[in-house]
């Protein structure tokens, strides 16, 4: 299946949770926020929310800025 | 005597706030941040690099035990965007303050104020704390209060310029007419133009790249700390009048010889 993550292709094997998603990336959960299909998901729910096939992910941090 | 530095409720030791972008490295920011004495930085919101997870992240290099943090929508040229980008900062674990930009031109960096007084009101509603990047413009800045701001952050001149304070006398008006704090945002070349600002009576000043950009951004930060003190006590020490002649300091009378 393929995902939009930040705006290029991702291909993924099957449906994963955020979590699983973060942890695969090596991205700590704590530092980022997640907008998945235009919808910003809670910290809480990052166990919980699936990723599906076409879906769209943007996941933010903290960078240097004025 | 001066009094704190408050905005929204909150105090600061510092009326200089620095930004974290564009250092040399995040060692030298570190050394600057605290050169400069800034206990309020401000951050940017951006996709995190997907491919290269490599490079450490620049909350390591700030203390937050003394440092609070200013997300802002640098960038955004949209109210939707900025909204958005200031509630990801918010979920992001960065505070619900922001420092809201909503740019209109992308040579001058300009503000649009219209969009700026919109973003600022959804945001304000929706609990934030809201500190506008503005015009020099005391209009715009009266009607940013009345939307909810809790500061004013006029412009001295655009972003990363150099340029120092274009219109001094509308900073001093903006002032008049504040209730909220007034912080000039941007523009800043060297530590007179720091020092300027504060001596028209801005309550803080924000500034990036003049200490960023310096060929010794610890050592500038050092001098922006100074000027920001020195402009404020001469704020508060009340100026002399301007005169067109001069009157002497030394005694007329009791001259040698005469």
């Amino acid at each position: 299946m393929l995902i939009t993550l930040n705006g290029e292709s991702y291909q993924l094997d099957q449906p994963l949770t955020v979590s699983a998603l973060l942890a695969r990336l090596e991205i700590d959960p704590r530092r980022v926020a997640i907008e998945h299909n235009l919808e910003i998901i809670r910290r809480r729910t990052f166990e919980t929310a699936v990723i599906k096939d076409g879906d769209r992910l943007e996941i933010v941090n903290a960078v240097g800025g004025g | 005597m001066d009094n704190p530095f408050v905005i929204a409720g909150r105090t600061f030791a510092s009326r200089l706030i620095v930004g974290t972008g564009k250092y040399p490295s995040h060692s030298v920011m570190r050394q600057a941040h605290e050169a400069s004495g800034a206990d309020m930085v401000t951050v940017a919101v951006r996709r995190v690099n997907i491919s290269d997870r490599s490079r450490e992240s620049l909350l390591d290099y700030i203390d937050n035990t003394r440092i609070f943090l200013l997300p802002n929508t640098a960038g955004c040229y949209t109210v939707d965007e900025a909204v958005r980008t200031a509630k990801l900062g918010r979920e992001a674990g960065l505070g619900d303050w922001v420092k809201l930009e909503v740019i209109g031109d992308e040579r001058t960096l300009f503000p649009d104020n219209e969009a700026l007084v919109e973003a600022t009101r959804i945001l304000v509603k929706d609990g934030f704390i809201v500190l506008p990047y503005t015009n020099d413009d005391p209009i715009a800045c009266r009607k940013l209060e009345e939307a909810g701001a809790s500061a004013v952050m006029p412009l001295g001149a655009p972003i990363g310029s150099g340029l120092g304070i274009q219109n001094a006398n509308n900073i001093a008006i903006i002032r008049e007419f504040s209730k909220v704090p007034v912080i000039v945002d941007a523009g800043v070349g060297t530590a007179s133009d720091a020092a300027l600002a504060m001596e028209l009576g801005a309550d803080g000043v924000l500034m990036n790249t003049a200490i960023a950009g310096a060929q010794e951004p610890v050592q500038m930060a050092s001098a922006m700390k100074h000027a920001v003190l020195a402009g404020r006590l001469a704020y508060l020490s009340g100026r002399i009048p301007r005169r067109m002649y001069a009157t002497a300091s030394s005694p007329v009378e009791g001259m040698v010889g005469r």
